[in-house]
This record gives structure tokens, C-alpha cells and sequence, in this order.
């Protein structure tokens, strides 16, 4: 019982010190919108995304296309709001891929230790040897160019971002009494990592991942640009952007618009994760 | 410390080869037949089969991962199978304009962004700062490949002030490589504001003001040369990711560098030139992280003295 609330306290601190930072909490609200845009996207959306007629081709903003219409006469409001689902699909998924496979790697390697560690962070010199975006292509190009490969890619090119922190976090917490205690009482390995570890080195972590989702969000769009991410005609937002590339002299809104979407998730991602680091490090406590 | 660099250089070896190993793994179990794409879908069946005895695609992994470290050891980086041109050659003439792009947009982003963070850090929760960063996280949300495309909009089409595409002048080289370097640029400013607010605080900064230092000096002389470790390190980390962002500019900006042909080689599936390239890409990127290390070192006699004791007294390497 004890545990439950204290547990409940410690996230209620959290969040009372996120609640001073205006920024974030306006961050916080656009992305639970965009969540539920993803979502609900197609009971929202005007149009359905592949809706084509020939005479509203490149239409201008009217009340009934509010952001005008593509070559093909689609509507560019409803593709930006199917556009969100893949987008978000790509960040959420991915990280936590990446995050899944990074802290365990992590925690394992850091709470044991020895020659397990050593094997571990040698694996990831080689990973991070090659920078992360050469990595996201090559392995989405060798894999084919679709939306879930792209996933995968972004996914496999972020663990070791992850294990590195989580290791770093355990290593700092493995020290502790309470892991010394936990010992006494006989509790095994993956226990003590499960219950003891891992809650106690998960707040740089939690950071780490509002972030990630926006860079990867961002790499996921470079993915998609060149080809490799969502393939038509599903909308995606930086393929959307590609897609627009042709006719940006006379029609440059049909790029500027995802370009936009893209920035306000990821910038909401950072601001949140601003936010959650302030609200997270004790020393900025008042 | 020259130990200390030779050590890493031969720390560097192992994980090459670990990189050739895990490329040639992924090749081998994706799908897709090189010899089957070279002749195109008309060609029949024992044409193709006739190109893979040739190119011995049909050997066991073992053995044509040994023949490629044997021929690489030689110095022989393999030809690509579409153009038949070797990838040594190829490379010499590409990777100058990758070099000189991510270069560029390194130093515009450290000209730029040191100075205005700076100026942020020195300028508090005034006005000035507020604005700054918040444009400066504007900047790190953006992709750059859209910022390239407004960029390329606004002043090779619209203005004419740079050109569209292509290498040549030194004018080619700014939109391409401001493309890359605005989110880099902001990163490094928020950055620079942040370790210089630590910074000011130490008591050292205290006694520079209380000897009647002026304050130019404090700012550039005392705090920005303890706030910059750092983000040396920063710089040298984004260098891979400029790498990164370097593929896609040289596709927007038609740029005939490494990224470029290595997107060739992904859709091609040219096997040869995609083992090289990522191998070229990662030994570059590995040879920065190493200068970075030094330069730390350099720069910071507290680190140095690390390596020093580190001589003296000898810790078991794990």
C-alpha cells in the first residue's frame, strides 16, 4: 500500500513541477491533439485521402478544400490529417523499439557487468561507428522501401542511444543499499533489474524518449522524402513534401503545409522534453 | 598521448572489419539478385545464371567475405557492377565535394551559433534571449530537407541570388550547406548558452570581474573558453550526423558526391559500392571522433592529465 502511494506522489511531483512550464504543457496539449488526430483521423478528415477529382486540380483554399487541392484534385487538409497516422506511427513505434531493445541491452550490460558489459559496449562501437542516418537508409533501402521497413530501420538505428544511457543510469544506481539489500533478500538478476533498477534509472530515459520521438519523426520524414518511408498512396508528410517538389515555382503551399506539420510535432516533442527534464532534475527544485 | 592515439587507430581496425562483416551479412540475406537487375527481366534464366558464376555470387558467404577483405587489404575496394568503373576511382573524384559540403556547414554553424549563444547566455530571460532561443528551437524541429526546398524556392528561383543546383563557385555552396547547418547552428547555440550560464557562475568568473577585468574579455577570454569543451565534443558528434544530412542535400542540390552514389548503389543494388561506401562513411566519421578526443585533451589540461596518469600507472584495459 505504502509503495502504491508513494509511487503516486513521486509522478504527482512530476507533474506539478511540468505544470509551471507553460511551454510544455502547451506542448503537451498540441500533441495529445495530434494523438487523437492520428487516431480519429478518419472520421475527422473532410475527404478520404485518395478522393481524386480532375477539376479542383492545384484548387485554391476554399470552404471546401480549407487548404486547397494537389495535382490530382485531393484534398490537402484530409491528407495531412491521414498524414499525421503515418508520421506518428513512425515516431511512437520506432522509439519504442529502440527503447525496449536499448534499455534492456543497457540494464543488462551495466547491472552485470564484467565481461558481459565489455561485450556489450563493444557491439556498440561498431553500431555507432557509422553515422545513424546512413544506417536508417541502407538498412531501409536493403530491407525495401515500405512504411514498416522504414520503422524497423529507424527503429535498429536508435537502440544504441538508449543503451548507452540506461547503462550509465544503472550504473550509477547499481551501487546503491537498496540494491544491496535487495540481494540480501535473495531476489535474482532480472528481478532486481525489473523492480529496482529500471524505475530508479528510468528518468533521463523518459527524456530521452519525448525527444527521440521527434528526431526520429524528423529522420522518418527524410526516409519517406527520399523514397524509402511511406509509399503512395498513403499520405505521409515528408513524402507529401517529395511529392511537391515538382510544382513548388507556381504551388509552393502544397510543400510548405506538411513541412509545417512536421515542425510543430517535433517542436512539441522538444518542448516537452525541455520541460520534463527541468521538472525531473532535482536541482532545479525549488 | 601519441599512445593514446595509436591505440585508438588500432581499436579502430576490429570495428571496420565488424562494419564489413554486418553490411555483407545484410546484403546476403535481403532479396534481390544484382545479376538478375544488371540483364533486366527479359534476359533468361541461364544468362543470369551465367553472370552470377562470373561475378561469383554463388560462392558461400565465407568465401566471398574472405575474398572482399583480401582484395580490400590490396587496396582494391571492388568496381561497381552497374558502371564497372573500380569504387577507389570513383570515390577520389566524389568524396572532395561530401568533405567540402559537410565541412562548410560545420563552420557555419559554429561562426553562427557560438556568437549568438553568446549573446543569449549574456542576455538572460531578457527579451533578446527569449526570442533567440525559441527561434532556435523552431530551427532544431525543422527538417532540413524542407528548409533546403524553401531555401532553394526563395533564393535560386524566386531571387536568383545563388544558383539552383550543381558544384562549381563558392556560391553553389551556400544554400546546400545552410540547408544542412540551420538546425546544427541552433543546436550549437542552445548549447553554448547553456554551458556559458554554468560557466558564469564559477568562482573564477567572480574573480576575473573582481580584479576589474573588462567585461569583453570575461565573456570571450575567461567564460566562452571553459563553456567550449563542450560543445566540441557536440560538433564532433553532429559531424556524422551532417554525413547524414549530406545524402540527402547532394540528392536536392544534385551534388555528385558520396551520398548521391550511395543512394544509387542502395537502388541499384550494387553491392560493391554500398560495402565501400558505408565502410568509407564510418571510417570518416571514426577518424573525426578521434580528433575530437584529442582536441578535448587538448584543449582541456584537466582531461589531459587523465591521459598522463593513465602512462604513468597503467589501468588493465577491460
Amino acid at each position: 500500500m505504502e509503495k502504491t502511494a508513494k509511487k503516486k506522489s513521486k509522478l504527482y511531483d512530476i507533474w506539478r513541477q511540468l505544470k509551471k512550464n507553460k511551454l510544455a504543457i502547451v506542448a503537451l496539449v498540441v500533441l495529445v491533439l495530434l494523438i487523437l488526430v492520428a487516431i480519429f483521423g478518419p472520421f475527422i478528415a473532410p475527404y478520404s485521402y485518395e478522393a481524386q477529382s480532375a477539376r479542383d486540380s492545384y484548387a485554391k483554399p476554399s470552404a471546401q478544400h480549407l487548404l486547397g487541392c494537389d495535382k490530382l484534385g485531393r484534398d490537402i487538409f484530409s491528407r495531412l490529417i491521414y498524414g499525421a497516422r503515418q508520421s506518428l506511427k513512425m515516431g511512437f513505434i520506432a522509439v519504442s523499439v529502440s527503447a525496449v531493445i536499448g534499455c534492456t541491452i543497457g540494464a543488462i550490460a551495466g547491472f552485470y557487468g564484467r565481461w558481459v558489459d565489455s561485450l556489450v559496449m563493444r557491439l556498440l562501437d561498431v553500431y555507432q561507428a557509422i553515422p545513424m542516418m546512413l544506417l536508417c537508409i541502407t538498412l531501409a533501402a536493403i530491407l525495401g522501401p515500405s512504411l514498416r521497413n522504414a520503422i524497423i530501420a529507424l527503429g535498429i538505428s536508435g537502440v544504441p542511444g538508449y543503451a548507452r544511457l540506461m547503462r550509465a543510469s544503472v550504473l550509477t544506481v547499481r551501487e546503491k543499499e537498496f540494491i544491496e539489500s535487495a540481494r540480501a533478500i535473495d531476489m535474482s538478476g532480472p528481478e532486481i533489474i525489473l523492480k529496482h533498477i529500471i524505475p530508479n534509472a528510468i528518468a533521463p530515459i523518459i527524456v530521452e524518449i519525448t525527444m527521440g520521438i521527434g528526431s526520429t519523426i524528423l529522420a522518418g520524414a527524410s526516409l519517406s522524402f527520399i523514397g524509402l518511408g511511406a509509399q503512395p498512396p498513403i499520405p505521409e508528410w515528408g513524402y507529401m513534401i517529395s511529392d511537391a517538389r515538382g510544382v513548388m515555382r507556381n504551388h509552393p503551399t502544397l510543400a510548405i503545409y506538411p513541412g509545417i506539420c512536421i515542425m510543430l510535432t517535433v517542436l512539441s516533442c522538444n518542448l516537452l522534453g525541455d520541460g520534463l527534464r527541468d521538472a525531473l532534475d532535482p536541482r532545479l527544485r525549488s | 598521448m601519441l599512445r593514446y592515439i595509436a591505440k585508438r587507430l588500432l581499436l579502430m581496425i576490429p570495428v571496420l572489419l565488424a562494419i564489413t562483416l554486418v553490411v555483407q551479412l545484410l546484403i546476403d540475406i535481403t532479396p534481390g539478385d544484382p545479376a538478375r537487375m544488371l540483364l533486366g527481366v527479359n534476359a533468361t534464366e541461364e544468362k543470369v545464371e551465367e553472370l552470377r558464376e562470373k561475378m561469383g555470387l554463388d560462392d558461400p558467404f565465407v568465401v566471398r567475405y574472405g575474398r572482399y577483405i583480401w582484395n580490400l587489404l590490396h587496396g582494391d575496394f571492388g568496381s561497381s557492377y552497374v558502371t564497372q568503373r573500380t569504387v577507389v576511382e570513383e570515390v577520389q573524384t566524389r568524396f572532395p565535394y561530401t568533405l567540402k559540403l559537410v565541412v562548410v556547414s560545420l563552420l557555419m554553424s559554429l561562426v553562427i551559433g557560438l556568437p549568438v549563444g553568446v549573446f543569449a547566455a549574456t542576455h538572460q530571460n531578457k527579451w533578446s534571449d527569449n526570442l533567440v532561443m525559441f527561434l532556435s528551437l523552431f530551427c532544431v524541429s525543422m527538417p532540413a530537407f524542407w528548409f533546403s526546398l524553401l531555401l532553394v524556392q526563395e533564393f535560386a528561383v524566386n531571387r536568383q541570388w545563388f544558383p539552383l543546383s550543381g558544384v562549381g563557385s563558392l556560391a553553389h555552396w551556400i544554400l546546400p550547406a545552410l540547408g544542412i547547418a540551420v538546425g546544427f547552428m541552433a543546436n550549437i547555440a542552445r548549447q553554448t548558452r547553456s554551458n556559458m550560464l554554468e560557466v558564469i557562475r564559477q568562482d573564477y568568473i567572480i574573480t576575473a570581474r573582481a580584479k576589474g577585468l573588462p567585461d569583453a574579455k570575461i565573456k570571450y577570454k575567461h567564460a566562452l573558453k571553459n563553456a567550449l569543451t563542450p560543445i566540441i565534443m557536440v560538433a564532433g558528434s553532429m559531424f556524422g550526423a551532417m554525413l547524414g544530412g549530406a545524402l540527402i542535400s547532394e540528392v536536392i542540390f544534385s551534388i555528385p558526391g558520396l551520398g548521391q552514389y550511395t543512394l544509387q548503389a542502395l537502388t541499384n543494388r550494387d553491392y560493391p559500392v554500398i560495402q565501400s561506401n558505408v565502410l568509407i562513411l564510418s571510417f570518416m566519421f571514426s577518424i573525426v571522433m578521434l580528433v575530437v578526443d584529442v582536441l578535448f585533451a587538448f584543449v582541456d589540461p584537466r582531461i589531459r592529465s587523465q591521459y598522463i596518469r593513465t602512462r604513468k600507472k597503467p589501468i588493465k584495459a577491460a
